[in-house]
């Protein structure tokens, strides 16, 4: 019952400052401006992919560092109540993640809904792409968390958390690539398709980009991806590893919050 | 007194004539044939001993089971209605051994799948000047074979049928060692090849619809100057494959969704002197793929949306890329080798981004199409797992401002800011 309290106090706090109406208003903005664009909504759905991939894990990052520094003082004060430690920090975390969640829902479906195109043929890939970025908000908010609770100093916790985010979308796939190079000798099916399973972003990306039907492009491998994601057991597994991957720091952060003396 | 003596050598001549043309009128006026299920000849095989040359055999509409008919004489086969000859899925169905003949408005289906022979709907051996003209064929083995004949034309046929296997389908057309043959405005669906030449010279193929094959929807080999136009082929298992030729045309042809890990607008290997102009390459996994060819004019062709639009390998020399335009493929051009021996000028590309400051249409800055990841990509499959990262973004980047492994003269010095038309 708390926790709903806290949720909602925070909701009402998030809503009320401005940031939220613009992350809303720039996917609004980017839908439906590309939309009237162009008319071929297999390039809008790239595009918003390639959104989903780079901003959200940005945006969800820098905003949930900010965030809980700037909450410091709250936290302070509602610790002081007899309130479970857990409760304040579940109540924090979805205060957070599910504003945002909403306002990247609201701000796709409206621009889509306002330009009343058919997406009917589309649909799985939209779903898809819609539960990617659902799932990055989670994961990164949760990894912001968690380096914000790690660092006292502000600095040193937004840096951290960048540098999560930048290891993430852009170094990993550099050592991806330089593994692939490397071992080019060996069958690697297998191995890349594990490796791209251990970063969200890239696991995100090749769910969608195989729905995109590039799994031709890509000869024997992308065979190989085609007939692990294509089936119902490998969609399960790719979406228990994002779930994973929304817990764990989700996890290690709450252990380092219960400890914390703030 | 003379002219009357030549007046009446005329009447004479003339009554001579009608007199030796009634006698014996099948040399002369050809007669026509009805065959009928519930006529008095039943039998096409009959029809055919009974006749002579230059006769018309008209087959009303029925159901015919015959085995394989030979046709040994100079003869037109009209159907009415698309009789049905039915080959019950064994042999062959028409032989055509005699030149001019003619075959027309027949449905014949089911010839029978062989794996030592190549039993056809209608084969023509070692003939000239034969038609087959309007006919549907549905689920042979082979539907038109013809071997070792010269100026025959297969014209209008609708050839169908509903393979699943390689190994168990024949080809829609067929032709072995010929010369001089039109296929025209054919449609051919569910062979293992739509259309395949081997030692074909001098031949035209316009107006046809390849689509769902097998295979290949078109697939030539050693079959030099022959003019490909206005064909579609769409959505066949490999695409089009051609080898080992010289001088061939491929104009105004569509290349529609050819999509899948070994499928090809076109495959040419080891093509010289060739012409590719005007055609449209839409959504194929590769537009053209170049192997070992040579002196290949490409010009004025659309590759839109494929996956890759040029693969050029490195043993592929002196082509010439002028006036295509590239819009919106994953890669434009890939090549294995930091080396080109290839010419690219005035193409229009989507993915330019440079300036036309003099407003002469062509832009200010060359551009390079290949980029480092498809490099990479071509020399590397799998590494297309790390297709439209950011990192794949990052790393072309790099490339463009500091190019050091993408071949130096693979570049096109007047790329055109508009669409071409």
């Amino acid at each position: 019952m708390i926790l709903v309290k806290i949720i909602k106090y925070q909701l009402h706090d998030v809503m009320r400052s401005k940031w939220i109406i613009f992350y809303t208003a720039f996917y609004f903005i980017v839908i439906y401006g590309m939309l009237t664009f162009t008319n071929d909504i297999s390039k809008v759905l790239l595009s918003l992919m390639n959104v989903v991939l780079i901003i959200i894990p940005l945006i969800s990052t820098i905003l949930g560092t900010i965030y809980f520094y700037n909450n410091r003082d709250y936290i302070v004060f509602m610790l002081s109540q007899p309130i479970n430690r857990t409760t304040i920090f579940l109540g924090l975390y979805f205060g957070l993640a599910i504003p945002l969640i909403l306002s990247f829902v609201v701000g796709v479906v409206l621009g889509i809904v306002v330009y009343s195109s058919s997406l009917q043929n589309y649909f799985g890939i939209l779903l898809l792409i819609m539960l990617s970025g659902i799932f990055l908000t989670v994961i990164f908010t949760a990894i912001s968390f968690w380096t914000s609770i790690k660092n006292e100093d502000r600095l040193k916790g937004f840096g951290a958390a960048i540098f999560i985010w930048l290891f993430l979308a852009l170094l990993f796939d550099g050592i991806l690539l330089f593994l692939i190079q490397a071992l080019q000798d060996y069958p690697l099916e297998t191995f890349s398709l594990v490796v791209s399973m251990l970063n969200p972003i890239d696991l995100a990306r090749v769910l969608i980009l195989l729905k995109f039907d590039i799994a031709a492009l890509m000869g024997y491998t992308g065979a190989v991806f085609q007939k692990f994601f294509g089936n119902t057991t490998g969609m399960l597994i790719s979406f228990t590893v994002l779930t994973v991957w929304a817990a764990a720091p989700l996890f290690f952060a709450r252990k380092k919050f219960l400890k914390k003396d703030f | 007194m003379f002219a009357l003596k030549i007046l009446s050598f005329y009447r004479f001549a003339l009554f001579l004539f009608l007199a030796i043309s009634f006698s014996i009128p099948g040399f002369l006026f050809p007669k026509q044939i009805t065959i009928s299920p519930s006529g008095k000849i039943k039998s096409i095989k009959r029809a055919i001993e009974i006749a002579a040359d230059n006769d018309t055999l008209l087959i009303m509409p029925g159901l015919y089971k015959e085995g394989n008919i030979r046709i040994n004489k100079k003869l037109v086969i009209m159907g009415r209605n698309y009789p049905v000859i039915d080959g019950e899925n064994n042999g062959e169905i028409f032989t055509v051994t005699s030149d001019s003949v003619i075959i027309k408005g027949l449905k014949i289906i089911n010839s029978g799948l062989s794996f030592v022979e190549d039993n056809a709907g209608i084969k023509l051996e070692e003939v000239k000047n034969c038609s087959i003209i309007n006919n549907i064929l549905l689920n042979n083995f082979f539907a038109v074979y013809v071997a070792k004949s010269a100026d025959c034309f297969v014209e209008n046929n609708k050839i169908e049928a509903h393979g699943t296997r390689e190994t168990t389908s024949g080809n829609g057309i067929h032709l072995w060692y010929c010369r001089n043959i039109t296929i025209a405005n054919n449609k051919i669906s569910g062979h293992r090849d739509g259309i395949y030449f081997e030692f074909v010279e001098s031949s035209k193929i316009y107006d046809n619809y390849s689509k769902d094959n097998i295979r290949y929807g078109l697939h030539f080999m050693f079959s030099d100057s022959c003019v490909y136009s206005n064909n579609t082929f769409e959505n066949n298992g490999a695409g089009v494959a051609v080898m080992y030729t010289h001088n061939i045309k491929m104009l105004n042809n569509l290349f529609l969704h050819n999509w899948g890990s070994a499928s090809y607008g076109i495959l040419l290997k080891e093509i010289f002197d060739s012409q590719i102009s005007n055609n449209r390459f839409l959504k194929n996994s590769s537009g053209i793929y170049l192997e070992g060819s040579n002196r290949v004019d490409v010009s004025h062709n659309d590759f839109i949306e494929n996956g890759w639009a040029l693969r050029l390998m490195a043993n592929s020399m002196d082509n010439k890329f002028t006036d295509n335009n590239f819009i919106g493929n994953s890669f434009d051009v890939t090549t294995n080798s930091v080396q080109n021996f290839n010419f690219f000028d005035h193409n229009y590309w989507s993915e330019y981004n440079g300036y036309d400051l003099n407003k002469d249409r062509i832009g200010d800055v060359p551009y390079r199409p290949v980029k480092l990841f498809s490099l990479l990509v071509e020399r590397n499959q799998p590494l297309l797992i790390l297709h439209r990262s950011l990192f794949a973004s990052v790393l072309d980047l790099t490339e463009k401002v500091f190019p050091i492994l993408t071949p130096e003269s693979l570049i096109d010095n007047h790329p055109s800011m508009k669409r071409i038309k």
